[in-house]
């Protein structure tokens, strides 16, 4: 059963995933971009298997290129969810 | 005109602990790496080297690699960056199997999870040139790179194209060597099913006794340059690539060619290309696997290829203190034989004791022992044969 999909609860789960990718915990914001926290393609592979595993959300290679900043991740999986 | 190529850094993971003098410096002291039948990498400890992102990009078989190469750029003075432009220094990783530990936990992955369970590293950290690749990433290495893939052949063909590369003119310095890590259950379950595994769970090469290979894991990386280039920079130069010889043997996938003929022709071209005859030849490191075919083989191999000098030369095998590290095995003897050389002594073959009728060169039972060649360069043959029939020798000489 799929987590229900509210801003929290996808924030959280994107910033507790982001430190296995090697991002320091203290850095990771809604605002941080993820070149910055050194996230790249690879891990929003995995972030995005993550993410539909928690939530049934899938986000594709396009949604992907256009996500610069961990908000964006989070919004992103909110109105594709609504 | 023939280049000079020379060897300005070694680095090395292996049973025997992390470090080309930790494994050159155990083995001569008699010490084994292997344990319950198996030559694991016990000292290796990823974190100690390597960033948590690197960890979880790198099959366990680059981390190897990397931290191989690490140790051999540090040797070679190039701290920070390469002394020439990096565009002309390449980079030859060769490998056995690759990324295996990564394909079968995936695969147990889709097995139990499905298939959106897989992670998206599972080709990335398998393929067979992943460490080729990491290592250029790493150092910031334009050139060629690439991985051969000539089972337990691979590290010395990885070391001899690298030598191809620089004398074509097409690399200023290579970053070459081996890395294998497959002490995985499937292929425990593979070999054994192949009968090529020691039951006993003892590696001792040429001894009649001997069932077998022991499997081992580790990797070894060499820094060549051209000798000149190398020199300008006032590079320490620890030894040279005198000669490369390879052939296949066009016979079995697995078994040897019973006379060992591509053996022996590759050892005659790996002194040929030396411009360098039997009796230059102070020391051979053997491919010498604990296997009943290979180690009767290699032995008529040698006899072929080296004649009437081949009774006087000490063959010792690292496999008896280390296991068969598989496609590192070339590029780890390489560096076993060069520091050999340079400490002119022939380390033992661990374990030797009982001799099988025909094999009847100086294996070096019991311990090290000094190579009496006087004034003569001290020089070497280190084999490599791999399944599939492939063949590679390197000649070799410590400064």
């Amino acid at each position: 059963m799929a987590t229900a999909v509210t801003p929290e609860a996808v924030e959280k789960v994107v910033f507790d995933a982001l430190p296995q990718f090697g991002a320091e915990p203290s850095e990771i914001s809604r605002e941080a971009s993820f070149e910055d926290l050194d996230v790249d393609s690879l891990d929003l592979a995995e972030l995005s298997q993550i993410i539909e595993d928690e939530f049934g959300v899938q986000l594709k290679g396009d949604d992907v290129g256009k996500i610069k900043t961990v908000g964006d991740a989070v919004d992103m999986v909110v109105s594709r969810a609504g | 005109m023939k280049r000079e190529i020379v060897v300005t850094g070694i680095g090395a993971v292996t049973p025997l602990g992390v470090g080309a003098r930790t494994l050159h410096e155990r083995w001569s002291a008699g010490t084994s790496g292997i344990e319950d039948g198996e030559g694991t990498c016990t000292e290796f400890e990823p974190t100690e080297h390597l960033s948590i992102k690197e960890v979880r990009r790198a099959d366990r078989f680059t981390q190897f690699a990397l931290v191989a190469s690490d140790e051999a750029i540090r040797e070679a003075g190039w701290d920070g960056e390469p002394p020439y432009d990096p565009r002309r220094v390449g980079c030859i990783i060769g490998t056995g199997i690759g990324g295996i530990g990564t394909l079968t936990n995936s695969h147990q992955v889709l097995l139990e999870q499905g298939a959106k369970k897989v992670s998206p590293l599972s080709i990335p950290l398998m393929m067979g040139n992943a460490a080729a690749g990491a290592v250029t990433m790493r150092h910031k290495l334009y050139g060629p790179s690439f991985a051969p893939l000539s089972a337990c052949a691979a590290g010395a063909h990885a070391i001899g194209e690298a030598v191809e590369l620089i004398e074509a003119g097409r690399a200023d310095a290579v970053v070459a060597g081996g890395s294998e890590a497959a002490l995985v259950p499937l292929s425990r379950a593979a070999f054994g099913a192949l009968d090529a595994m020691s039951e006993s769970g003892i590696s001792r090469p040429f001894d009649v006794r001997r069932d077998g290979f022991v499997m081992g894991e580790g990797a070894a990386v060499l820094i060549i340059e051209d000798a000149e280039n190398a020199r300008a920079r006032g590079a320490n130069i620890l030894g040279y690539i005198r000669g490369y010889g390879a052939t296949s043997d066009g016979y079995h996938l697995t078994a040897p060619d019973k006379e060992g003929l591509g053996a022996a022709e590759a050892m005659r071209l790996a002194l040929a290309d030396a411009e360098l005859a039997p009796e230059d030849i102070v020391y051979v490191n053997a491919h010498g696997t604990s296997t009943p075919l290979n180690d009767r083989a290699e032995t008529r191999a040698i006899k072929a290829a080296l004649g009437d000098a081949a009774k006087d030369i000490p063959v010792s095998s690292t496999k008896s203190a280390i296991g068969h590290l598989l496609g590192a095995a070339g590029a780890v003897e390489a560096v076993a034989t060069i520091l050999a050389l340079r400490d002119r002594i022939a380390p033992p073959t661990l374990g030797y004791e009982e001799a099988e009728e025909g094999l009847d060169l100086d294996y070096v039972p019991g311990k090290a022992r000094p190579l009496d060649i006087d004034g003569k360069p001290a020089v070497g043959l280190s084999n490599a044969f791999g399944f599939g029939g492939h063949n590679a020798v390197l000649c070799l000489e410590a400064a």
